[in-house]
């Protein structure tokens, strides 16, 4: 990591360890809390990490995005960053100027098609879409015939059914069909450009999450006593408790190869590149949810309560896991993939990275 | 410098890296074709062949770290990797002086007596000199420290009494790095009171009895002493504080390729069995197994990246160990799953099943071996602040 690199770091940390805090944010009454932690993240320019400096972005490489995506994981971090660096990228490819204030991306799994007419309208439904509803706007591929643009709208000019993921952050489905995007360009980039980006996205962010509750986990084992003694002097919990720092362990090195192969390359496409961001996002997904397990297995009754920060941490790795891509969709890509590579091409295409 | 146990940086090989994986395919597509051992063969497979290991030993790939003054080439750590994961992805017999080559020629370096170091040493980088490690006893496997077998004090040196056993490749080893106890257990610290040797294989008094694996092979021995003597400047560092001596050896020892590729043959085999274009299940499951050997494998390399840049990322070694064993056990079975319902029967099936019968059987060896389950997952608890 250079010296710069630690800047950003420290910056995220610190911004979300003062506006971001899980135990305050867990409970608040309110969301009073939001806006002041945008508005850090936002002056601090952490928001534009993906966006060169020659069009007013912080000029920073992608490597540091995804190292402050690990930090945002560290913190369960509830307010659409990730969505707004891939929608910062996906407008530089485009040569559209990036607008102040939150966005989102969509879409967001891979069978959602939007379209774009000879009228410049938009049609097309895209499900799932992360904080929906919440960001002022949504970066949009939308194709004409083959070609892939970006689209720039409002979501207020859309149709959208708003939910929540499993971790009670926002979500909605947006039926971009008559929309007028305020700003559209032919890019670079393809649907399956932004599932890769996403998934390496969300596989930084579990490991984060992972490191936090192995951290929680930890803590919580040597204060809490049982049988007269702390639990975690319990070989059975001191061997879930390595468990889980095993899965956080994969996590941190699958998501961190991934981020440090797409900061090295000028395609997201390819064999490799599949290995990495699939591999990353397939053994983060599966780390997610054996870790999830440990860490509430340790923490016992009060784990499963409101009141306590550990849900912050797992319901936001079982959302993460979905979204881009789950493990098993990924997995499928990246098994038909080797088949039709054939045996003898397994092993330097893994000895190659 | 210590790290954090969930630093993994994103290390890659060099160039030069690339180019000696090269020259190592090259070389290792020669034996293979001159009949030297046979990748998917498990009938015969011997994996000790000292006319092989001296080949190796000509191409300067054993001791390739070391000083010159060694026979070495003080080349990076991370040309080793590459030698050693070349050889394992093919299951290439390296039994002759794999041992030597991962940590008793290093013990011997930062430990040994400078005449110990010239006597051995040069033999080892030659390929004509073979390790065993007797660590294990009848009555203390995983429990290391209740090592009984004595060294006893006697005029130049040390008289050995007592036995070891599983030890792997003694029967063909000239010399073992062995662990006895030369005072009693501290009151406080049992640990204490062990003190690690270098004996010559075939010194009076010790006799070397098989013991049959399950496989029906002859691997592992019982080591057996009776006043064996050892020369005094056969003592590896200070008497009694061996236990102080294992540092950043462990974790290339534990870190390596060869903690995940025991059983890589049956991945390739999968591939073919399933075909070109598998059913949504087995392309599914061949996906997982290919990202979690990829993850492993940048786990690994990042071990050992950190420790050619001089960080100390001990527990990062028992991870990938951990996971590394674990997953290499579990993948005949997945592999069995995954080729349930291919039909009709690929061209390689019984190719296929050969090595599955193989591997399901060695399978249960691999998190016993050199650290069984438990103790790493012990020794990752102390790690976190648990122990």
């Amino acid at each position: 990591m250079s010296d710069r690199d630690t800047i950003i770091v420290d910056t995220a940390e610190r911004i979300f360890r003062d506006l971001c805090d899980p135990q305050t944010l867990n409970s608040a009454k309110d969301e009073s809390w939001k806006q002041p932690l945008w508005d850090a993240l936002e002056e601090s320019g952490l928001t534009l990490t993906w966006i060169s400096d020659e069009v007013g972005g912080a000029g920073a490489e992608m490597a540091d995005g995804f190292d402050v995506l690990r930090v945002a994981g560290k913190y369960a971090v509830p307010v659409p960053l990730a969505e707004t660096l891939l929608a910062g990228w996906l407008l530089e490819k485009a040569g559209i100027t990036c607008p102040a204030g939150a966005m989102s991306v969509a879409p967001q799994r891979a069978k959602d098609r939007i379209t774009l007419g000879t009228d410049g309208r938009l049609s097309g439904a895209a499900r799932n879409v992360p904080f929906a509803g919440e960001t002022g706007q949504i970066a949009v591929i939308a194709y004409r015939g083959d070609q892939a643009h970006v689209a720039l709208v409002n979501s207020a000019d859309c149709q959208i059914t708003t939910g929540k993921n499993i971790a009670l952050d926002p979500q909605g489905s947006v039926d971009f069909t008559g929309v007028t995007p305020t700003a559209c360009e032919p890019a670079p980039v393809t649907t399956d450009d932004l599932q890769l980006l996403g998934a390496a996205a969300r596989s930084c962010m579990i490991a984060g999450a992972l490191e936090a509750a192995m951290n929680i986990s930890v803590q919580y084992a040597q204060e809490r006593k049982a049988f007269g003694k702390l639990i975690g002097n319990f070989q059975a919990v001191q061997h879930n408790l390595s468990r889980l720092a095993c899965e956080a362990a994969a996590a941190a090195a699958a998501s961190g190869s991934a981020a440090d192969a797409i900061n090295s390359s000028d395609t997201l496409q390819g064999d490799a590149m599949l290995l990495e961001i699939a591999g990353a996002k397939i053994r983060c997904g599966e780390a997610a949810g054996q870790g999830a397990a440990i860490a509430h297995q340790a923490h016992g009754a009060i784990g499963f309560t409101a009141e306590h920060v550990l849900h912050r941490f797992t319901q936001r790795l079982w959302a993460w896991r979905d979204e881009f891509g789950s493990e098993s969709a990924w997995a499928v890509r990246l098994g038909e993939s080797v088949a039709r590579n054939g045996a003898d091409a397994l092993w330097p295409l893994v000895a190659s990275r | 410098m210590t790290t954090g146990v969930l630093q993994f940086d994103p290390i890659r090989l060099p160039p030069a890296c690339q180019e000696l994986r090269e020259e190592v395919r090259a070389f290792l597509n020669e034996e293979i074709a001159a009949g030297t051992f046979d990748p998917m063969s498990k009938d015969e497979a011997s994996s000790f062949n000292r006319p092989f290991g001296k080949r190796v030993a000509a191409k300067g790939w054993i001791g390739i770290t070391w000083p010159k003054k060694f026979g070495g080439q003080e080349r990076s750590f991370l040309d080793r990797y590459v030698i050693t994961e070349e050889f394992r992805a093919v299951s290439a017999p390296t039994s002759s002086y794999f041992t030597a080559d991962r940590q008793s020629g290093p013990t011997i370096m930062k430990y040994g007596h400078e005449d110990v170091q010239n006597e051995i040493l040069p033999k080892i980088v030659s390929g004509d000199c073979t390790f065993c490690i007797g660590m294990s006893e009848p009555g203390s496997g995983s429990d290391l420290f209740g090592a009984t077998t004595r060294a006893t004090k006697t005029d130049g040196g040390y008289l050995i009494n007592g036995a070891k056993i599983w030890t792997s490749n003694a029967h063909n080893s000239d010399y073992m790095i062995g662990l006895f106890r030369t005072a009693p257990p501290g009151e406080k610290n049992r640990r204490e009171g062990l003190t690690q040797f270098v004996v010559n294989m075939k010194t009076p008094g010790i006799k070397i009895n098989p013991v049959i694996n399950m496989v029906g092979r002859h691997e592992f021995n019982e080591v057996v002493f009776e006043d064996a003597f050892v020369e005094d400047k056969y003592v590896m560092g200070t008497p009694g504080e061996a236990w102080k001596q294992a540092t950043s050896e462990l974790a290339y020892e534990r870190s390596g390729p060869e903690r995940f590729l025991e059983t890589f043959y049956i991945l390739t085999e999968l591939v073919r069995v399933l075909g070109d274009q598998p059913d949504l299940r087995g392309a599914e499951g061949l996906g997982r197994l290919t990202a979690q050997l990829h993850t492993l494998r940048r786990m690994s390399v990042s071990v050992n990246g950190m420790l050619a840049e001089g960080l100390e990322p001990t527990l990062q070694g028992s991870i990938v160990k951990n996971l590394g064993t674990l997953w290499e056990q579990a993948l005949p079975a997945k592999a069995r799953d995954l080729a349930a319902f291919v039909d009709p029967d690929p061209t390689n099936m019984a190719s296929f099943q050969h090595v599955l019968e193989f591997a399901t059987t060695i399978a249960p060896k691999l998190t016993i071996q050199g650290g069984t389950t438990e103790i790493l997952n012990g020794i990752i608890a102390r790690g976190l602040g648990l122990r």
